[in-house]
């Protein structure tokens, strides 16, 4: 062996060691904040974890019990539905309105710029002020929404938003539609800035114009920030917590209750840690499974790209 | 945390920077830590956490603890925390073995965290109840053993607005009919006669008790009479038109916003209040009753609410002792007498009740009301969380779907079952 060749490979071996390095912080992070949550929360539904095991540390392994005492939970279908409705409901309005915003947005007009920053509003307040002032407008007798209704001569008796097992899922996924617009808008807005003006021209020499430029142009190629808006907003939606809550807490008589707010009962109401945490994972499946739907898509988007 | 801190120091080699970062960082992760004291074994000030953030409440428990302090020659540093994360961060404490020396928790959580083993019995101490009104007595005992002493105490009762029941001709309501009468009779198209709270918390349960608990009802017995016959008054109430169906949503300072605001003509509602209203009500004419009852002659028991102070096991006996010594000068009838004139709350205490239900007439409706009432885990322990919850659950169900109470409840006694 020459001093050259070792030479080479200890500066490859420390090639190596300065791209571990950079590595490193991130794998540490990601172990830290991601990985050790997880595993505990895994651990946890494994568990008999209640309130005395923060105290004396003992919380035996009880196998599947927690998982069996969540799936036989008399709300976990309930539960389950709700949050199925709730996530397709505020994904479906989210969505047509956040791109015909986007749509409108495009063309340029006075104060169009100062308009769509307005828009971003809805994200800058926080969640539990929202949620709060919501309740006063969605609110039986005095709320804003039902007088304006009376008002404008839509309704004659006020509809009970938040009070009634058949309107108060409605009623939040309303909020949370509104909540989710400016996020929709931004990254639709942002795809449609990207489509070059050149291909509008080239089609309309084609006759492509309106709603058919729309069809044939606007949406094939605006696909695949569709695809991340949509997927980003189901892992997103699933897990909305704060704004049920804030509005309904789970009620009225568990109409508006969702997989993240009965695993937050369990864990926090019931100090049940261990079936809250069982909940709480079967959730993180979900959500996984759709992340892992969006990680195929990307990769085949870039594959293709 | 402060040996760990220590042992680490050598082998790290730190340089200057980072050794200044540590000179400031190790005081402060052991203030923290609250290790402050304790390697000196009873010296140091003694670690207090409550939740009393408001100017009121934060004046008076300060006044009473540093009064028993100045006597003792002890001296406290109090954390204040939020009221909704205390039980967070009790857990907290509890998991990093970080609990403070006196620890004041809500009356509903000492059963949980006595039944874990992190309280220490305060009959060791010498700190008894013998003379507690018997019902305050038990908001902080748990299987027969005291573990927390409330100095002074809440519940609720019925506000009324005096002038709009001379307009509608009815008295103060008594029992369920004149209540249900009188809820009528208040009723114009821009007022309910009632408001409460029957929201999906606790507070929806707590509200319920008095009408629960008035009518025989017992929380160990759901599909029982006395719950369902309660229930359906307040199905009634909102069927009938009298309270607003928004009441499943509304939680208790909703409530008695809609009160103040002229919405409702009476308000079921506690002590806390009193200096609100006069604030920004000042031209309202209000007074309180007890709550009605089912039939005449019966007797109102409400709820108990307020806040219990206890000794956390901290394995440090001097400082556990001393913390006792601080607690028991806290609690003399003076101390909950002036904690009960500023915080609009009951004395603990039975003699220091009458004596404080003499000067305060504003307030005498509810130190009756406290003599009878009854606290809400004396029965269940750490079982009451999950019976509250079925409970408002049940509510809810009568009040939004119209279910029929024996159905709701029978469901709800499945369920903690």
């Amino acid at each position: 062996m020459t001093a050259h060749q070792t030479d080479r490979r200890r500066s490859r071996r420390r090639d190596l060691m300065v791209r571990c390095a950079f590595v490193l912080p991130a794998a540490l992070y990601m172990l830290a904040f991601f990985g050790y949550p997880i595993v505990k929360n895994l651990v946890m539904s494994f568990q008999a974890y209640d309130f005395s095991t923060f105290f004396n540390g003992r919380a035996p392994f009880i196998g599947l019990d927690n998982y069996a005492a969540t799936l036989t939970d008399p709300i976990f279908l309930r539960a389950l539905g709700n949050t199925g409705l709730f996530t397709l409901g505020s994904l479906a309005g989210q969505f047509v309105l956040g791109l015909a915003l986007a749509l409108y947005f495009r063309r340029r007009f006075p104060l169009s710029g100062l308009l769509r920053s307005l828009l971003l509003l809805p994200w800058l307040l926080p969640m539990i002020v929202s949620a709060a002032v919501w309740r006063w407008i969605l609110e039986q007798d005095n709320g804003a929404l039902n007088r304006f209704l009376e008002g404008l001569g839509l309704i004659s008796d006020p509809i009970p938003w938040l009070n009634s097992s058949d309107t108060a899922l409605i009623a939040v996924i309303l909020v949370n539609i509104w909540l989710g617009i400016p996020f929709n808008v931004v990254l639709l807005h942002s795809g449609l800035q990207a489509i070059p003006e050149e291909v509008y021209e080239a089609g309309a020499l084609d006759g492509a114009t309106g709603a058919r430029s729309f069809a044939h142009l606007t949406l094939p190629l605006l696909r695949p920030v569709v695809s991340v808006v949509l997927l980003l907003g189901v892992i997103y939606t699933i897990k909305v917590l704060d704004l049920i809550i804030g509005l309904t807490g789970g009620g009225p008589a568990n109409a508006t209750q969702t997989l993240a707010t009965r695993s937050y009962e369990m864990s926090f109401v019931e100090f049940d840690f261990g079936q809250g945490a069982a909940l709480s994972n079967v959730l993180i499946a979900i959500a996984l499974a759709f992340s892992i739907v969006y990680l195929r898509a990307n990769a085949r988007a870039a594959k293709n790209g | 945390m402060m040996t760990s801190t220590t042992q680490r120091r050598p082998l790290w080699r730190p340089g200057r920077r980072a050794l200044g970062l540590t000179a400031l960082a190790v005081p402060a992760l052991m203030a923290l830590g609250g290790c402050g004291g304790r390697s000196g074994g009873g010296g140091g000030a003694l670690r207090v956490v409550d939740y009393y953030n408001t100017p009121a409440d934060d004046v008076a428990i300060d006044g009473a603890l540093e009064a028993s302090a100045a006597e003792l020659g002890l001296t406290f540093a109090r954390e204040r925390v939020p009221g909704d994360q205390l039980v967070a961060k009790v857990l907290q404490m509890g998991s990093s073995r970080t609990m403070p020396d006196l620890l004041m928790l809500d009356n509903p959580d000492v059963q949980q965290v006595a039944a874990s083993g992190a309280l220490a019995p305060l009959e060791q101490y010498g700190i008894d109840v013998e003379d507690f009104t018997p019902a305050v007595a038990d908001l902080g005992m748990f299987e027969g053993t005291l573990y927390g002493v409330a100095p002074t105490v809440n519940t609720i009762a019925l506000f009324y607005d005096v002038a709009a029941l001379e307009d509608a001709g009815v008295a103060p309501p008594t029992t369920w009919d004149e209540l249900r009468e009188a809820a009528a009779a208040l009723t114009t198209p821009e007022r309910y006669g009632l408001a409460f709270s029957a929201t999906a918390s606790y507070e929806g349960t707590w509200q319920f008790l008095p009408f629960m608990w008035s009518n025989g009802g017992d929380e160990t017995e759901l599909d029982g009479e006395g719950v369902l016959g309660a229930s359906r008054l307040w199905g009634d109430l909102v069927g009938e038109g009298s309270a607003s169906r928004s009441v499943v949503n509304w939680e208790q300072g909703d409530a008695m916003d809609q009160f103040k605001a002229g919405n409702a003509a009476m308000v079921v509602n506690g002590p806390w209040n009193i200096a609100g209203l006069r604030e920004d009500v000042p031209e309202l004419e209000w007074d309180v009753v007890t709550i009605p009852v089912p039939e005449p002659g019966g007797t109102s028991v409400a709820p108990l609410g307020g806040e219990v102070w206890t000794i956390p096991v901290t394995g440090d006996e001097q400082r556990q002792a001393d913390a006792a010594a601080l607690l028991k000068g806290f609690l003399s009838p003076q101390n909950q007498l002036a904690m009960a004139q500023e915080r609009s709350t009951i004395p603990g205490d039975a003699e220091a009740a009458a004596q404080f239900a003499a000067e305060n007439p504003d307030l005498s409706t509810f130190v009756d009301q406290v003599s009878t009432a009854r606290s809400r885990t004396a029965q269940l322990g750490p079982d009451w969380p999950r019976t509250a919850k079925a409970i408002y659950t049940a509510n809810q169900r009568v009040l939004v779907d119209d279910t029929d109470p024996a159905e709701a409840f029978d469901e709800a006694a499945r369920t903690v079952d």
